[in-house]
């Protein structure tokens, strides 16, 4: 079940990759009458914005073994025509020759800039951001109507460690390095749209140029952070059958009961491996813009897809391609993080008294302890009691 | 709290140091551009 979930998980978030326009079927188009070049309905097409079917003209690049011999006339192209030419590096199907020899050089025309910047600048910010501002709305109702949960019947005064000084470091590394990462982030992603208009060209780049240098570097802090609390926690957050009584009963957060748990409970196991697993796909795009042309996955990465779930992913992929795929892949993955997070935060602080402090100082009320984390305590006390430490 | 502090100078820190480490190690995308290429001034 758990597979099917992750499965249908990626699906769905490879699915928002791309544009619902590219699903339509090209209609088969008869071209007899322009000899095979496009015809007024690929023309018509086009402008609409509609799926074509390329390959009339993709693969329609002459023929070397067709070639003139050298002394006869038109025979310098090899059997090709200037226009078999320039449709080959209209399509990436030529090997040429350059002078500089950078990874991505020998591309001299790459056709999917514009998609991609206008999958950037509307459906990635309307919807990531719609839905950032719409969950933030969403706690805020939750909150009016839930209210902050309480320590039913106060606090006992007396405290347990919840979590170590390198617990709390690793967290807060990871934590105050995320929040740096989103906020530059967004405001590189809307910074044209939604700040330009307001502060003007000139303050913008300044403020871009900052964004730039603080998101580039401060994800070395980010990472570090990631493996940190990866290998702090990952033996707390394995699944197992309490879980399942935990997400049963909701966490409490509707009945106000209070579902046993050990050190984490179900809904910080979600957060934990939301985290580590998205933070590494996050990372690892990342690295690839980082790092222009240096580090391409996505070719390998859908052709494992393809593979394993028989769909038909593009895996023959310009250098170019690649890092557009990177950088809308980052930006897809960084805004579910964010929501994630939000929820993270507004549990940890404003939602649930006393919760701040397993993070603040580390040391938590006793009697918070034992109603969220109940098992835990008793684990505690036990090896307390046999003069062990938590 | 002190904690929280110590790992938000530790991430401006390590954000700091990263360039010069990179660069030591060759790992700079601005070397990528220009080292490698042929200047035509």
């Amino acid at each position: 079940m758990k597979a099917k979930l992750f499965s249908a998980a990626i699906l769905a978030l490879a699915a928002l990759m791309f544009n619902p326009v590219w699903a339509q079927e090209a209609p088969t188009v008869d071209r007899t009458a322009t000899g095979g070049a496009q015809t007024l309905e690929d023309i018509m097409r086009r402008q609409k914005q509609l799926e074509i079917d390329e390959s009339f003209r993709s693969e329609n690049l002459g023929n070397p073994a067709d070639a003139a011999p050298d002394s006869s006339q038109l025979g310098t192209l090899g059997g090709r025509s200037d226009a078999d030419v320039w449709r080959a590096i209209r399509y990436n199907e030529i090997d040429p020759t350059v002078q500089s020899p950078g990874p991505a050089n020998k591309v001299l025309i790459q056709d999917q800039g514009m998609p991609w910047y206008k999958l950037r600048e509307g459906p990635v910010i309307t919807y990531g951001g719609g839905a950032i501002l719409g969950f933030l709305a969403l706690l805020v109702v939750f909150y009016f109507v839930r209210g902050k949960i309480m320590i039913d019947g106060g606090p006992a005064g007396t405290t347990i460690q919840r979590f170590k000084a390198v617990e709390r470091f690793g967290h807060w590394l990871l934590a105050g390095s995320f929040i740096a990462l989103g906020i530059t982030g967004l405001i590189t992603l809307m910074g044209r749209s939604f700040l330009i208009p307001v502060m003007g060209p000139d303050a913008f780049a300044t403020l871009a140029a900052g964004s730039k240098w603080v998101h580039n570097n401060i994800a070395w802090s980010f990472m570090l952070g990631l493996v940190m609390t990866f290998v702090m926690w990952v033996a707390h957050n394995i699944p197992n059958k309490l879980d399942w009584q935990w997400l049963k009963a909701g966490g409490g957060l509707f009945t106000h009961g209070h579902p046993s748990a050990k050190k984490f409970n179900a809904g910080q196991k979600i957060i934990f491996w939301t985290v580590m697993i998205l933070g590494a796909s996050v990372s690892l795009s990342g690295l690839s813009l980082l790092f222009p042309f240096q580090m391409p996955m996505f070719a390998d990465t859908f052709a494992v897809i393809n593979s394993v779930l028989g769909t038909s992913f593009p895996t023959d992929l310009a250098p170019h391609e690649e890092m557009q795929y990177a950088n809308i892949w980052h930006s897809i993955v960084a805004f579910v993080m964010m929501i994630a997070i939000i929820a993270h935060i507004y549990i940890g602080s404003v939602g649930m008294e006393g919760a701040f402090d397993a993070m603040g100082n580390g040391q938590v009320d006793l009697e918070w302890a034992r109603q969220h984390h109940d098992l835990w305590v008793a684990e505690v006390e036990a090896k307390q009691g046999k003069g062990g430490s938590s | 709290m002190k904690v929280m502090i110590s790992a938000f100078i530790a991430a401006l820190l390590i954000a700091t140091a990263a360039p010069m480490v990179l660069n030591q190690f060759g790992w700079s995308s601005a070397e990528q551009t220009s080292a490698e290429s042929v200047r035509l001034d």
